[in-house]
């Protein structure tokens, strides 16, 4: 009994993750809209766009090999395992015993390493461009998080999230300048790996300064639509990992019954959209930052990451 | 002191040509101008062609003078003005592409309006039949370790007009940028020849739609010269108001896509609405968001600025109230700042080069303005000044324009302070006319030139020549060694017409 409850749980955490994805992005894009005075999409927006990519033919590039077939699955595919690791609404999902926080890192590491793959395998210009400049704010954003796992593990005791998140949820942890640091970091890197202004602008029309969008110019039909959604999952994830970490509470625990879980799916709920609100604030606040700024931006990250773990090994109330 | 014109060798003035004075000259007299423009004593404003002859519009450097010099080429070749003069290059291409003159030492032969997608060539000199098929363009050729070619264009990720770029770049770095224009090439000079003045009016005002204004103006100031028509002063004053609010919705335009395209869509939020409101004033106060066919030969359409300035009085004093805090925004946004300053400089040696006009000429020190010098009605009655920047880059463009905006608020105040009564338009009696006019016209991105020959009651040639022809190829120059992604802030800077430049 107790492991269909469980699978239920997995299976119904996959299924809201999936379907709530579009919204936060539409939601994201809502706001910015009214920030500046437009009246902006409809937050369903997203969801049609989806289902018009759904129904129109694919067009290839004749250079195309089958890697860049593959690739909208393949991402699509690691990007969704990756968020179904993450605990959104309640903790010890069953999938979270099997994969830890490197796990998640890799696994978008390496849905990343195909989506660039693809960038060069049709061999235009703005591929080339999108796969380098991806490339390389991958190579400085991935060993900042890994620096922020470590300093999380060192506080928690663990790498699996469902133990960081119940142990950040306990009284023990209290406030810590390393937790703060690390948060900022976290913060600076799930803009970078989501594309967001100030590293990248998900909604430019400008193919000269495109990182993500120059990658995936030649997608179309239902390859874009999966590599759309993918991009939507992996904001929910960051949003999901940031809220699961940092801000525990109301997350239902494996005793919780259906009260506790419907309480832990309004307060989600709830996190993503201060979450959505905040990122469309920022975004609207700030310019985008000149290519090469971005490794002193991840750098930046980096040393936050760093100093946290440092000072973690100095004081263990710090 | 003598003027140009009269120090040229074999000069033969021509009449009929107002209001500046036009000469024929040999081979010499052209090479000689053509030296003049090389030492900086002259800057050229325009080359353009027809049947059997080229003409050159050029500015003395000391006294603002300006002057035609012309070339007689009935052998279908002349020599060649870029051999010593870079910036006249596209232009005498262009020469070669519409009427087959061939500019003798042209050190660039490749064609440049004619894509060889026409079904004849030279289609405004001797005709002949068109390329059976369309032979590549040999871009410029840049060699080095690990360089690549970025193609971009004609056409693009949003809705912008048709231009290609051709990158070559180390990594991200721009080695060399290669434009190619024309494909928004409508034939207006081959529509103007024969039009009828009403007609030729229309099409002038539809060369460049942001600039519209500018160019029915310029327009206009030729043939009221050519004819020696005088313009009532209500006619004056109102075309002054309209052609600084198309100034004014211009520039904000401008800011806000400059600040978009560092993707900070806020300053270009509250730009569009100022622009908006600018749009919704002419309206209603031109009966045309955009002022169209509001400017004629003779003075100004009939019927409008009926019910007085009390919507321009509104609109300025919501500007005045908006605009020193979005101002302030620009200043204040560091990570805006950070990618407008030092981004994209044009050398002031290039730009005095090139005779740059506008916002591209004013960032990088050249103090040049239409409506200052030579001048023209009423901008000799009222004070203005001519914001002049020396750092040349993204950030001087910008605040050029930011300037221009406050003198065009305090130029409009003035304007309908001192609107006289009266009436809006001079006939023009079209019969038998003829003569030959140039106009000189301050449009927002710089001089707008309008030469027209109107004989027997109809145009037989006019040529417009926008400033963009002398910005474009700077923007080649400011890109260099920026990076590939800073291209679309420099070129927003620049914001150079492909409608104009391309005819």
């Amino acid at each position: 009994m107790a492991v269909i409850v469980d699978v239920a749980i997995q299976g119904a955490q996959m299924l809201l993750v999936l379907l709530l994805s579009p919204l936060l992005t539409g939601f994201v894009r809502k706001i910015k809209a009214r920030l500046v005075r437009r009246q902006g999409p409809p937050l369903l927006q997203p969801y049609r766009d989806l289902i018009r990519l759904m129904r129109k033919d694919v067009v290839l590039a004749q250079s195309a090999s089958w890697l860049f077939r593959v690739v909208p699955y393949l991402v699509f595919a690691t990007t969704w395992v990756a968020l179904s690791l993450v605990p959104t609404f309640r903790t010890g999902l069953l999938f979270s015993w099997s994969a830890d926080l490197i796990a998640i890192i890799a696994l978008l590491g390496s849905a990343r390493f195909f989506l660039a793959l693809a960038g060069l395998d049709v061999g235009t210009s703005f591929g080339g461009i999108g796969s380098s400049r991806e490339v390389m704010i991958a190579s400085l954003a991935e060993p900042a998080m890994l620096m922020i796992v470590f300093m999380l593990a060192l506080i928690a005791g663990s790498t699996q999230l469902s133990t960081m998140s119940a142990f950040m949820n306990s009284s023990e942890v209290g406030l810590r300048v390393s937790l703060g640091l690390g948060l900022i970091a976290l913060i600076m890197v799930a803009i970078a790996e989501n594309a967001r202004i100030p590293v990248d602008n998900p909604a430019t029309h400008l193919e000269l300064t495109m990182v993500h969008e120059a990658m995936i110019l030649e997608y179309s039909g239902r390859h874009l639509a999966l590599i759309e959604l993918s991009a939507s999952l992996k904001l929910l994830l960051y949003v999901s990992l940031i809220a699961c970490l940092f801000a525990p509470w109301g997350m239902g625990t494996t005793e919780a019954g259906p009260q506790a879980l419907a309480i832990g799916a309004l307060t989600y709920i709830g996190k993503l959209a201060v979450g959505g609100f905040l990122l469309a604030m920022f975004e609207t606040a700030i310019a985008k930052m000149r290519v090469f700024r971005v490794p002193e931006f991840l750098g930046a990250a980096l040393m936050l990451a760093l100093l946290a773990t440092l000072l973690r090994f100095v004081s263990r109330s710090f | 002191m003598p003027g140009l014109i009269d120090t040229l060798p074999g000069a033969r003035r021509v009449e009929a040509h107002r209001p500046w004075p036009r000469v024929v000259v040999g081979e010499e007299g052209w090479q000689f101008t053509a030296r003049q423009l090389v030492d900086g004593q002259a800057t050229l404003l325009g080359l353009w062609g027809e049947a059997g002859a080229v003409h050159m519009a050029i500015l003395a450097a000391p006294t603002n003078e300006i002057a035609v010099v012309t070339c007689e080429c009935p052998g279908g070749e002349f020599p060649s003005v870029s051999a010593l003069h870079p910036p006249a290059m596209r232009l005498e291409r262009a020469i070669a592409s519409l009427y087959g003159l061939q500019p003798i030492g042209l050190p660039d032969t490749r064609p440049w309006l004619d894509h060889g997608c026409w079904d004849v060539t030279h289609p405004l000199g001797e005709r002949g039949a068109g390329p059976s098929e369309r032979m590549p363009y040999a871009f410029l050729l840049a060699e080095g370790d690990g360089l690549h070619q970025i193609p971009v264009g004609p056409v693009h990720a949003g809705i912008i007009e048709p231009g290609h770029f051709r990158f070559t770049a180390n990594g991200e770095t721009v080695v060399r940028l290669e434009q190619r224009l024309g494909y928004v090439h409508k034939g207006i000079e081959s529509l103007m020849a024969g039009a009828t003045l009403e007609k030729a009016a229309q099409l002038a005002g539809r060369t460049s739609g942001d600039s519209t204004v500018a160019y029915a103006l310029a327009f206009a100031h030729a043939v009221e010269a050519a004819l020696e028509v005088t313009v009532p002063p209500r006619a004056i004053y109102l075309r002054a108001l309209m052609a600084e609010l198309e100034r004014l919705a211009n520039h904000f335009g401008d800011i806000g896509a400059i600040c978009n395209d560092a993707s900070f869509s806020l300053m270009h939020a509250q730009c569009s609405i100022l622009r908006e409101r600018v749009l919704r004033a002419a309206n209603s106060c031109f009966g045309h968001r955009l002022m169209m066919d509001r400017i004629v030969p003779g003075g100004v359409a009939d019927g409008i600025f009926l019910h007085g300035s009390a919507d321009i009085q509104m609109l300025l004093a919501e500007i005045r109230r908006i605009f020193p805090a979005l101002i302030e925004l620009y200043d204040n946004t560091a990570s805006l700042q950070d990618r407008t300053v030092t981004t994209g400089i044009v050398q002031p040696s290039l730009v005095r080069q090139f005779g740059a006009g506008g916002y591209v000429g004013r960032a990088s020190g050249r103090a040049f303005d239409a409506r200052r010098a030579p001048g023209y009605a009423p901008y000799d009655q009222l004070t203005f000044d001519v914001p002049v920047f020396e750092g040349g880059d993204v950030n001087a463009r910008v605040w050029v324009r930011i300037r221009e905006v406050e003198q065009s608020l305090s130029l409009i105040d003035q304007i309908v302070d001192r609107l006289p009564d009266g009436p809006m338009r001079t006939g023009i009696d079209m019969a038998g006319a003829k003569g030959e006019g140039l106009g000189l016209v301050e449009a927002f991105r710089g001089d707008v030139l309008a030469w027209v020959r109107i004989d027997g009651g109809h145009i037989a040639r006019c040529h417009l020549r926008d400033a963009s022809w002398f910005q474009w190829p700077l923007l080649e120059a400011a890109i260099e060694g920026n990076i590939v992604a800073d291209f679309p802030l420099c070129n927003k800077s620049f914001n150079c017409s492909y409608s104009g430049h391309d005819l």
